[in-house]
């Protein structure tokens, strides 16, 4: 017999594990890439598998470097890729992916210090980083394709049509729900996403606050947007199209880069849906995720310190 | 044969938060309380609840029977100790108590002959008339009858109960709560007490209400015992006693969650449910009241769950406080092979123990076998920031900023993030799928705090 001591508790949730966390958001990414395969064929298969291929080599070489164990089981940096990949454009050349896999998990995680101590989501820093170091490449341009078989990648994305041509051309609402559009590959198609997303409120693996956050500021501010003309869009319209959706329910959900409390994630939600629709509407880009998920990143630990739950019962009293 | 009353209208009442650990109460739900047979020794020691040692007041190498007061309260909060056998004191040895005091412990060597043994002393402790006549009892003399008995908590953290007991006209008492949640998993000891003596924890119900003048009386029960709960409404009969329903939760039976739950009352941080009026009482606290009140029996004996898969036979068992875990692990078959940890008290708040011979104190509520099936040896990650710590706090505190803080000495996040006011429920800890050790950290933070502040 060989007895063993620790301290309480002596029991603990085996189905939770930060493994099964990070699979389960693969999970609910099936439809997601399910469709993305569907739209984008060959294209999707070598940005999302260049791109979890260089996250997990990077990952595990600067392990090895340092001298730390492995960390690639827990998943996190195989999902960081997945999830850049599907942020990205179809077209883009095969540096890109290359690259944006590696700044993310270098730049973006490993620096810090490693899963769970990086302040910005990874596979944004990544793709912020081509998106600024190769814009041709991933400009609006970048996902027309003019000699493609499928018609969807001779289009314009929603969204640029929308920037350039005062909603005109805009596909109807039905393409944009199903993701028969252009766009990057994960992006697409709202009911792929509003799948994958529920599947990941309903085992907890993401806190609902932050996509109901985002939801709520865009169908707000896309309200008023519509009704003053200051957009050419109509809320519906906001929400189907571009990455507002992928990101509300799988980039803006990251745990590690939101907020602990469920008050914080409800105004990191909220400011990252207000931050969408300003840069949408405002800025020279068509798009505006992105950005927002890693300015409200940057202010995650000023939430964190306004959002400190009061103890159920009330402050520690001070001593006489 | 009684009626069986419809639980399933009645209204449940719960807290926020916590979590939903197995239950495994079948190992011993089904386990009628059976008596230990006298051991050849028990070791009583002197620090068994919270405050102060008792002072011991008997000589080495004395006689002593059953109930004789061998130490005596060593302050305000601090209680009774008695011969749990009758026999022959030692010498004092010094013992290491599962939460990793060491104290000093009085042995005593028993009698071949014991006057109440087996089945005379199980009819003593649970059977028989327990009508409570109180125009008889004077209200005052209740709280000292209770220091005189030696009563604790006996849910587990051992809080003299005396110092509850008294009235105080500055702080009205409103409501009594006799709490036989028993949340914690596997354990049933209080479950088969409210099976098998009803009317003693009744009538200590009653008795406790008379010290101290509240109202009102629940009785909070998980809604996993519909039998207890049947069995203590039918109990009750005409009188005025509430039973209420809790969903079956952990903590649901730590005070500040039932009081919640109960009442809809919050206990002040660093404060007593005596600061909102009311005062918790344990099932098995209660039943000793009565057993004093009525029929003169100090604390003595406890129930004890002796549970879990690494148990040949788990039971429940009355046994003399002092009684080291060996004697009775081997009353009960044993351990099984897979036995990797033995707990005292439950998987959720126990310590574990590797010296088995350590002894049943008054807090000793169960003790627990676990196998490598039931301990999470899952590698710790690093914190994935995931908030599930948070959401499961009933407290609604921020357990991985106070880990962290307590990690790198960081005093002043620690308070901030309100560190004292934890309870060490340890829910935080059981969700975490980082698998980091929060309630442990946790702990030695309050301690850095307490001693750098
Ligand atoms: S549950 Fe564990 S991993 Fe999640 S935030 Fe809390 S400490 Fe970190
Ligand atoms: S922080 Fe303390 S009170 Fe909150 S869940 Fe963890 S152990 Fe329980």
């Amino acid at each position: 017999m060989n007895v063993s001591v620790a301290s309480s508790p002596h029991f603990s949730n085996t189905t939770t594990s930060t493994q099964r966390m990070m699979i389960d958001v693969m999970i609910a990414l099936i439809p997601v890439v399910a469709l993305s395969l569907w739209v984008f064929r060959w294209h999707a298969i070598v940005q999302i598998g260049l791109c979890m291929l260089v996250c997990a080599l990077t990952e595990s070489a600067w392990k090895k470097l340092s001298g730390k164990p492995a960390s690639i089981a827990d998943a996190s940096g195989l999902l960081t890729g997945l999830i850049l990949g599907l942020s990205l454009p179809w077209s883009a050349p095969l540096y890109v992916p290359i690259i944006a896999s590696f700044m993310a998990i270098a730049l973006g995680k490993m620096v810090f210090g490693g899963l769970g101590m990086n302040l910005f989501n990874p596979a944004m820093v990544g793709r912020a980083f081509v998106m600024l170091s190769f814009a041709g490449a991933l400009g609006a341009s970048a996902y027309v394709y003019p000699d493609a078989s499928s018609t969807i990648l001779t289009q314009a994305t929603p969204l640029t049509l929308a920037k350039e041509s005062a909603g005109a051309s805009m596909p109807g609402f039905w393409p944009l729900f199903l993701g028969t559009t252009n766009g990057s590959i994960g992006e697409t198609s709202a009911l792929a996403i509003l799948t994958g997303g529920a599947y990941l409120l309903v085992r907890r693996t993401a806190a609902w606050q932050i996509p109901a956050g985002v939801l709520a500021s865009c169908i707000v501010l896309g309200l008023i947007f519509e009704f003053t003309g200051i957009s050419n869009l109509n809320v519906i319209q906001h929400l189907a199209s571009g990455s507002l959706l992928f990101g509300a329910f799988f980039i803006a959900t990251d745990p590690v880069s939101s907020p602990l409390a469920p008050k914080g994630r409800l105004i990191f939600g909220l400011g990252v849906g207000t931050l969408i629709m300003i840069l949408r509407v405002f800025s020279s880009y068509p798009e505006g995720v992105m950005f927002a998920v890693l300015l409200m990143n940057a202010v995650v630990p000023l939430i964190n310190r306004w959002t400190i739950p009061t103890p159920i019962g009330g402050p520690i009293p001070a001593k006489p | 044969m009684k009626a069986a009353i419809s639980l399933k209208n009645l209204p449940k009442f719960t807290f926020r938060k916590g979590i939903h650990p197995p239950e495994y109460k079948s190992y011993a739900e089904h386990q009628a309380i059976e008596v230990l047979p006298t051991p050849d020794t028990v070791r009583i020691p002197l620090l068994q609840h919270l405050g102060a040692p008792a002072k011991v007041s008997i000589e080495p190498r004395a006689a002593v029977k059953v109930g004789d007061i061998i130490a005596e309260s060593g302050g305000f909060i601090s209680t009774n100790l008695h011969a749990s056998v009758s026999g022959k004191t030692a010498r004092e040895g010094i013992i290491t108590l599962p939460n990793g005091r060491r104290v000093t412990t009085i042995p005593i060597k028993a009698d071949p002959e014991q006057e109440l043994e087996g089945d005379a002393l199980k009819q003593a402790f649970l059977g028989g008339d327990w009508n409570v006549n109180l125009d008889e009892i004077d209200a005052s003399s209740i709280s000292k009858a209770a220091l005189q008995a030696g009563i604790v908590g006996m849910g587990g953290a051992a809080f003299p109960s005396h110092v509850k007991l008294m009235r105080n006209d500055d702080r009205p008492i409103t409501d009594l709560i006799i709490n036989g949640c028993e949340c914690e998993p596997f354990l049933t000891a209080d479950h088969r007490l409210m099976l098998e003596s009803p009317q003693s924890i009744l009538a200590g119900a009653l008795i406790a209400r008379h010290a101290t003048g509240a109202t009102r009386i629940s009785i909070c029960i998980e809604d996993n015992k519909p039998d207890a709960i049947q069995t203590m409404i039918h109990a009750i009969g005409d009188r005025d006693i509430d039973v209420k329903i809790m969903r079956s939760k952990y903590p649901q039976g730590g005070e500040k969650s039932l009081v919640m739950a109960a009442l809809g009352k919050a206990i002040p941080t660093g404060g007593l449910p005596l600061d909102v009026g009311v005062v918790v009482l344990n099932v098995g606290t209660v039943a000793s009241l009565a057993r004093m009140v009525l029929r003169g029996m100090p604390l003595t004996h406890r129930i004890v769950t002796v549970t879990g898969p690494g148990v040949v036979h788990p039971k429940n068992l009355l046994v003399p406080i002092g009684t080291d875990f060996e004697t009775v692990l081997q009353y009960c078959g044993g351990l099984k092979e897979e036995a990797a940890r033995i707990i005292a008290g439950g998987p959720m708040m126990g310590f574990s123990v590797t010296d088995l011979s350590t002894p049943v104190t008054k807090g000793t509520s169960g003790i627990t076998v676990l196998t490598a099936k039931e301990l999470n040896a899952a590698a710790t990650t690093a914190c994935v920031r995931c908030g599930l710590c948070v959401d499961t706090c009933p407290l609604d505190l921020v357990p991985t900023k106070l880990a962290m803080a307590a990690r790198y000495k960081h005093l002043e996040v620690l308070q901030r993030y309100h560190v004292d006011a934890c309870m060490e429920c340890g829910c935080c800890a059981y969700q975490c799928p980082a698998n980091i050790p929060l309630v442990q950290l946790i702990r030695a933070g309050k301690i850095y705090n307490r001693t750098h502040s």
